[in-house]
């Protein structure tokens, strides 16, 4: 069996794996769908209708039985029916993804864009005052929470010019592209703000290393120049650490960032997710930690696949 | 020459310019009311959701049989008139003959029995079927009147009627099982379209009975964080916001674009006892407590004195001043001998249960409260629960202390029968009920004089403060936030947000 067969028969086994663990978690949390909705008012329920309520809730049967109409579901493509929408979670997995995926995708731009030059830049300026004042402010950048970083650039926005990106009223990218940017692109700063930090940390510390492996002296040694040693022997190496971080980080994004999500009211899966845990919506949090677990498996997975393509050494599948 | 006419140009290009402008502003501002609050509905059947949020939307789309104006006075909405009869047994309506839902139809006396007898019917899960227990049977001898027949005379009733839980729903959705998918409702608002936790878009609706609506709709945006919707109010993206924080609602003022509404409202903060547990379940023990709070202190602190000082009663025509009821005084001394009289000289330690962030105000009343009472020697140790979490315990009445923020009713009846009277739903969450009280609430109940119910909800308040199974603390203020350019919105004391029926929006 090749590498890319095995890699996939291993992901129905992951995600049974997650699925289990995300159903009894979010059961083990104390209050259920009842108390969600009603509050302290579930108090003045009789037990006929708090009866009648959990049966709705589809809370009425013992766990496995709940588990097994589940995953039975799951299996003919139906996640459930979120509660509180009143629509199938698959819907609403997929009218909030797209928002996730822009967002995710705009933040890595931002991230490789800002991160991998500067930290080539830093290497190649080794211990001198530039490759500081670099690692300095990538230092800052990394140690600098989300949120604190996010609600500095709205207030110095809000209270300083008295402008803000729209908010509240999202803008799907095929609808309205350019106020849709316009509501993006400050999250996606955020976001990729500390993202590239990390990015230049590790490519400025992947790029010494191989500027210090045999080929590249050899390399130097034929006379090539300092410029095509860089671009051309050492950056494709120096390449797959920082591919490793991107393909985590990417995964996490795709997760949704929830705080961002939440400072920037931005209706993606990460508040779909947060809201999902706190009106005890179980069918909509199990399906949205599948789909994230989903993801993260397909980015892994093609994390791997360009290590191939960045280093013919490495060989997949071989033992 | 060339020089004065390009002047010329330049300023004819700006005079277009502006018009342009002005013309595009008109249009933009088509008087759609961009609204902001920080909590989404929950859902949409009227008869289920008790969230403040869904109240808050689904006032706007449904409508009940009467409605409660900002003095809490009972005025018609689907009903035009109303009457009990003199055995005080028999509740009889007759409806606005222009009342008519959205989807065309007219509302009848068929659609007030069936949405009535769905609410009674337990398999619905209605929470609101409480107060509704009396009602025996619904009669219907024309379309436009509608007769209810009480096993007792029941004087609340009808306050309770005036709650969006007891709203009138069409027959036919009932029957098609769409109640909570589809809104079909009668009130000013249709509701167009619902992204839960995004936004909300909700149309005029032109043939409200209740009279013209001044906006063409209102696009409700959810934005979690309430500074930043003081941010986009201050940005001008939002003309109309619903604030829960007061520390974000005394920030408004400061922006002269702005105005702040603020209302007392009925809900109450109050320090729960749980007298099932000891010490608490020594009279003395609790009085101590009463006494040794400074409510004052409790509200300037933890809610920037933005509030008032409150006994049980926090309805105005019912509420009685604070000054006559025991121990709203911090006695420091008296709460000593209170507590050496118990036999607690030495004190003891207790555990407060408080919901994170709800009220936002829930912490630091915890924290006031520990250092209060610990001057006379009682230990509190404060655990912060998720609201959901919170809720569970609450519900099982599984705490020494609780602080917490009860929503309040128009009727002193409807607000405290769960907790006070022998029958009470929350009877094993209150922990405590005594002879007096209970009677006092059978009278409230089927006392129809106003006068008379007055006097006896006085006794009631009064013995109810004097025997401390809570300590009530204060009510606040409910927040609303607008653009001056928004005008006519008139806030009420049960936190509705009805009056945006009424509002304009200048240029």
């Amino acid at each position: 069996m090749n590498y890319l067969a095995r890699r996939l028969a291993a992901f129905p086994l992951v995600l049974i794996g997650v699925s289990v663990l995300v159903f009894v978690a979010i059961r083990l949390v104390p209050g259920d769908s009842i108390t969600a909705m009603l509050g302290t008012e579930a108090g003045l329920l009789t037990p006929a209708q708090r009866d009648a309520l959990a049966a709705y809730f589809g809370i009425d049967q013992p766990w496995l039985v709940q588990y097994w109409r589940w995953v039975t579901g799951l299996l003919q493509g139906d996640m459930g029916i979120s509660v509180t929408y009143g629509k199938p979670v698959l819907d609403v997995i997929l009218q909030r993804f797209p928002l996730t995926l822009e967002l995710a995708l705009l933040s890595m731009f931002i991230a490789l864009l800002m991160g991998i030059p500067a930290g080539i830049f830093a290497a190649t300026r080794n211990e001198r005052p530039s490759d500081l004042g670099v690692r300095i402010i990538a230092m800052v950048g990394q140690s600098t929470p989300n949120f604190v970083f996010g609600l500095l650039l709205i207030y110095m926005l809000s209270a300083g010019f008295g402008i803000l990106p729209a908010m509240g009223e999202f803008a799907p990218l095929w609808e309205d592209p350019l106020r849709n940017l316009s509501q993006l692109i400050l999250p996606a700063i955020t976001l990729g703000f500390a993202f590239a930090a990390s990015v230049t940390r590790v490519s400025r510390s992947a790029m010494l290393d191989v500027l210090n492996e045999d080929y590249v002296r050899t390399a130097r040694s034929r006379g090539v120049s300092a410029r095509g040693v860089i671009w051309r022997h050492a950056f494709p190496n120096a390449l797959i650490p920082v591919v490793t971080l991107s393909g985590i980080e990417f995964g996490y994004l795709l997760g949704g960032a929830v705080i961002v999500e939440q400072i920037y009211a931005l209706p993606g899966l990460g508040r779909v997710v947060l809201d999902a845990i706190l009106q005890r919506d179980y069918a909509l949090v199990q399906g949205c930690v599948l789909f994230i677990a989903f993801n993260f498996m397909i980015v892994n997975l093609l994390v791997d696949l360009a290590y191939v393509a960045l280093d013919p050494r490495i060989r997949l599948g071989e033992r | 020459m060339t020089r004065h006419l390009m002047t010329k140009f330049i300023r004819g290009i700006a005079v277009a310019a502006m018009l342009g402008t002005a013309a595009v502003s008109a249009t933009a501002n088509a008087a759609t009311l961009r609204m902001a609050w920080a909590q989404d509905a929950t859902g949409l059947d009227p008869h289920k959701q008790t969230a403040f949020p869904s109240l808050r939307l689904l006032e706007l789309v449904y409508e009940p049989l009467v409605r409660l104006d900002a003095d809490l006075q009972i005025g018609p909405a689907i009903a035009e008139s109303w009457e009990f009869s003199a055995d005080g047994r028999e509740l009889t309506f007759k409806l606005d003959p222009d009342a008519k839902f959205h989807n065309g139809a007219a509302v009848t006396a068929a659609d007030v029995k069936v949405s009535f007898e769905r609410i009674l019917d337990e398999a619905t899960g209605a929470v609101a079927r409480a107060n509704f227990l009396s009602i025996e049977g619904i009669e219907t001898p024309d379309e436009g009147t509608v007769v209810f027949k009480l096993s007792q005379p029941d004087a609340p009733i009808l306050t309770a009627m005036s709650d969006i839980n007891a709203a009138i729903v069409p027959a036919s959705e009932v029957e098609a099982g769409s109640i909570g998918t589809e809104t079909v409702g009668s009130g000013p608002f249709k509701l167009d379209e619902w992204d839960p936790n995004s936004k909300a878009v909700l149309d005029a609706n032109e043939e409200w009975a209740g009279g013209t609506v001044g906006i063409d709709g209102i696009n409700i945006s959810v934005l979690p964080d309430e500074t930043a919707i003081l941010a986009a109010m201050r940005a001008g993206q939002i003309d109309f916001a619903l604030l829960n924080d007061p520390l974000v609602a005394t920030l408004v003022p400061r922006e002269a674009s702005l105005q702040l509404n603020r209302a007392p409202v009925l809900a109450y903060h109050v320090l729960q006892l749980n007298p099932s547990r000891s010490p608490m379940t020594e009279l003395g023990v609790r009085q101590a407590i009463s006494c040794a709070i400074d409510r004052q202190e409790v509200l300037d602190t933890a809610s920037l004195g933005e509030g008032k000082v409150t006994g049980p009663l926090t309805i105005p025509a019912y509420a009685t001043d604070p000054k006559e009821l025991f121990c709203y005084e911090r006695d420091i001394e008296k709460a000593k001998k209170l507590m050496a009289d118990a036999g607690h000289a030495d004190g003891f330690s207790a555990t407060v249960i408080a919901a994170t962030g709800e009220p936002p105000t829930a912490a630091a009343e915890a924290q006031v409260i520990q250092s209060q009472l610990a001057e006379i020697g009682i230990d509190l140790d404060i655990r912060m629960m998720e609201l959901n979490v919170y809720v569970d315990t609450w519900l099982k009445g599984d705490f020494d202390m609780a602080v917490a923020l009860n929503g309040g009713r128009a009727d002193p009846y409807t607000m405290y029968n769960r907790y006070w009277t022998k029958s009470g739903n929350l009877q094993h969450v209150a922990n405590y009920i005594d002879d007096t009280l209970d009677s006092l609430m059978q009278q409230g109940r089927e006392e129809t004089d106003p006068e008379k119910r007055k006097a006896i909800f006085a006794d009631f308040e009064k013995h109810l403060a004097e025997v401390s199974p809570w300590i009530w603390l204060y009510t606040s203020y409910g927040y609303t936030a607008q653009q001056k350019t928004v005008q006519g919105f008139e806030p009420s004391p049960t936190g509705t947000l009805f009056g945006l029926s009424k509002v304009t929006i200048g240029q």
